[in-house]
């Protein structure tokens, strides 16, 4: 970027180049205005929020309730949605954008709100525009809460392993997690009295370990004991070996099979594809290493399992299989596939952009110098 | 660095002992049985089940199943459940067509990137370099499938050339050289589409890279003590500017099985991936078992390799 004369740096008196005045935040603000295709970035993003927050409320029903001890209570406001994505219109069935709907073959209340298609209509003649509406906020809370959960996974681990993991695990550490662990299990297997024996046992055990370590650490163990305290690998080793092993898995098998074998749910989904792309970030945060990767990679996780078939199940409308039930349509009806792919496209541009944007900023060796 | 090496080995075999314990779990825990797949065929009566189960010791209790699996495999006997063809047989057929697909996107990907990253950096700002960001971000961005149709419409209309599956079907007493070209029209598509999100990703990464190193005092030395820019570009910021590359270099190696799914599965390519997808939709333990524990070897190969040549090529690095 060119430098701009006006920078205070070159001819600004003497007592404003003695601080900043501004605050860091106006800083980086006044730093990302500059950057036009960030900014771009963040106005499409702060759109598409819009359009999925209120696609939400126009393409539900509206319900207003609550629970009390239990007890559903509803207060009678449903109504139908203003857009009905789900209503299927068989002798409107492929009609190209911006068609006017066949007046004498609809009764009243299937006419689109609109007075017209504007995106066309589907194989079954539902209104694709209502369908996107509807799909933008899948989309959005999808990928909100996967990459939430893999960010959240990566920071602690990746935390834990930069901060603490010079630390070693001691031999009395893994005894009593091992008795934890068996512990659950039988818990779960519901074997009446040793579950409790074992967890108590495991629980009881780090309870000690804990008091030994910070309240009583001046009192040295009997010999026998201190093989106890024996190191054996360092937290850190232990975490990087665990992100070894899940990154041996490929993701896509990862996430296919346990997609494939688990009722297909958005929540699911979202679970899935948060626990299996941690990997990344934990690595990030320990080595702040720079990577290009995990910001494309949960969106074309996303993307991919939709379009096998897999992903969120067919009632929901997301833009991922809109777009992939229109392939078999592509060249009758071309916007089947057009406008949820451009949809995506731009989206998820304006996702990089901007995060690309930040880095730049948020970075002070990537900052440019002026 | 022989004990380095020595100290990697073992902790890979452990790891991989992890991997094969942790994959047979999540296969066998999880709900559904292939004894299940197909409950309205007549004649999975419950003898059959029966039998099926016994043939593949789906009656034992897990770990005995564990130890039988791996027995199997090592000795390469493991057979596929769904027609009984060896699965390494089966796999390796697979492997060849799948190979094809990744030397040619590898190649593509690695020779495009570094220059188009590099030009990017040292002209930082320039209009080249910002339309080489935004269409970089486009190529990441686009959903690769969208993609894909975009451009097989547009080379089967412009072009006139078959693209899906391997070959044209029925060329077989066709002359030499229009093989050849059916081939390679064949081979050409899918390993671009390939090619294209590698190719934005690793030039980015070149860029910025080019660019850390750019800034180092020691470039600003080079500068200072008047060598002309390009012995500055190439030869003190780009050499050590390539150095993380090298560890990407053994990275690649697992994308052999796991980076190609979707396109196969577009393309009709019968490679890995797509056997891998089928396997899983039919329930063919042993397959989806044998390419996840041979994925995870080159997993756990590509990060030795890297780590190696990571030692060999910066002498710092002392592991």
């Amino acid at each position: 970027m060119k430098s701009n004369p006006k920078e205070p740096h070159q001819s600004a008196p003497v007592e404003d180049v003695a601080a900043p005045k501004r605050s860091r935040l106006q800083e980086s603000w006044r730093l990302f205005k500059r950057n036009k295709l960030a900014f771009a970035g963040l106005t499409i993003f702060l759109l598409f929020s819009a359009t999925a927050i209120t696609g939400f409320l126009l393409t539900s029903r509206i319900q207003i309730g609550f629970e009390v001890l239990g007890i559903d209570i509803k207060i009678a406001i449903v109504s139908d949605p203003i857009f009905d994505p789900a209503l299927v219109r068989l002798q409107e069935k492929l009609r190209p954008p911006l068609a006017r709907p066949n007046l004498e073959a609809l009764s009243p209340e299937e006419l689109p709100t609109l007075g017209l298609y504007l995106f066309g209509t589907d194989d079954l003649g539902r209104d694709v525009f209502s369908r996107m509406l509807q799909g933008a906020w899948v989309s959005l809370t999808v990928g909100f809460v996967a990459v939430g959960i893999a960010v959240i996974i990566g920071i602690i681990m990746g935390g834990i392993s930069g901060y603490f993991g010079q630390k070693h695990v001691q031999l009395d550490h893994i005894l009593f997690l091992i008795l934890l662990h068996a512990g659950i299990v039988l818990l779960l297997l519901w074997i009446r009295p040793l579950w409790a024996a074992f967890l108590g046992a495991g629980v009881w055990g780090i309870i000690l370990c804990f008091t030994w370590k910070y309240v009583w650490k001046r009192r040295s163990l009997p010999g026998w004991l201190s093989i106890l305290h024996i190191d054996t690998v360092s937290i850190d080793t232990l975490i990087m070996r665990f992100v070894d092993i899940m990154l041996c898995f490929p993701s896509f098998f990862l996430i296919l099979t346990v997609v494939a074998l688990l009722p297909a749910s958005i929540y699911n989904i979202m679970i899935v594809i948060g626990l299996t792309s941690w990997m990344g970030a934990t690595r990030f945060v320990r080595a702040e290493f720079l990577s290009l990767r995990e910001q494309d990679f949960v969106t074309a996780a996303r993307a991919l399992g939709s379009f096998l078939g897999f992903g969120v199940p067919p009632p929901h409308a997301t833009w991922g299989n809109i777009l992939s039930d229109g392939k078999r349509f592509i060249f009758d009806a071309p916007w089947l596939t057009f406008i949820p792919g451009v949809a995506i496209l731009v989206v998820v541009l304006a996702f990089n952009l901007f995060g690309e944007g930040l880095r730049d900023i948020l970075n002070p060796k990537l900052r440019e110098r002026y | 660095m022989l004990s380095f090496i020595g100290r990697s080995i073992i902790q890979k075999i452990i790891t991989l002992f992890f991997v094969s314990i942790v994959s047979f779990l999540v296969i066998h825990l999880a709900p559904g049985e292939p004894s299940q797949v197909d409950p309205l065929n007549p004649k999975f009566t419950p003898e059959m089940v029966e039998r099926f189960r016994k043939e593949f010791h789906l009656d034992k209790p897990l770990y005995i199943q564990y130890l039988y699996f791996y027995s199997d495999l090592f000795t390469g006997k493991t057979i596929s459940w769904k027609d009984n063809q060896p699965v390494l047989k089966k796999i390796w057929e697979r492997f060849k067509n799948s190979l094809w697909l990744f030397i040619v996107g590898t190649i593509l990907t690695w020779t495009l990137s570094f220059p188009i990253g590099i030009r990017s950096a040292l002209s930082r700002g320039s209009v080249y370099d910002r339309s080489a960001t935004f269409f970089s971000y486009l190529l990441i961005s686009i959903p690769g499938f969208f993609f894909a149709y975009i451009l097989i419409i547009f080379v089967v209309t412009r072009f006139h050339v078959p693209v899906i599956g391997m070959d044209t079907f029925g060329m077989g007493d066709a002359s030499l050289p229009r093989w050849f070209m059916d081939r390679v029209w064949h081979l050409l598509i899918p390993s671009v589409l390939g090619a294209t999100a590698g190719i934005a990703v690793l030039s980015r990464y070149v860029r910025s890279q080019m660019l850390e190193v750019e800034g180092q005092d020691y470039v600003r030395t080079a500068r200072a003590k008047g060598l002309p820019e390009e012995q500055v570009h190439y030869k003190h910021a780009l050499r050590n500017a390539l150095l993380p590359f090298v560890t990407m270099f053994g990275l690649i190696l697992p994308g052999l099985i796991g980076g190609s799914v979707i396109i196969e599965s577009i393309f009709a390519w019968p490679g890995m991936g797509r056997m891998a997808y089928e396997a899983i939709l039919a329930r063919d333990y042993p397959i989806i078992l044998t390419v996840n524990f041979i994925s995870a070897v080159l997993v756990l190969i590509g990060t030795f390799i890297s780590d190696v040549l990571y030692m060999v090529v910066d002498p710092r690095i002392r592991l």
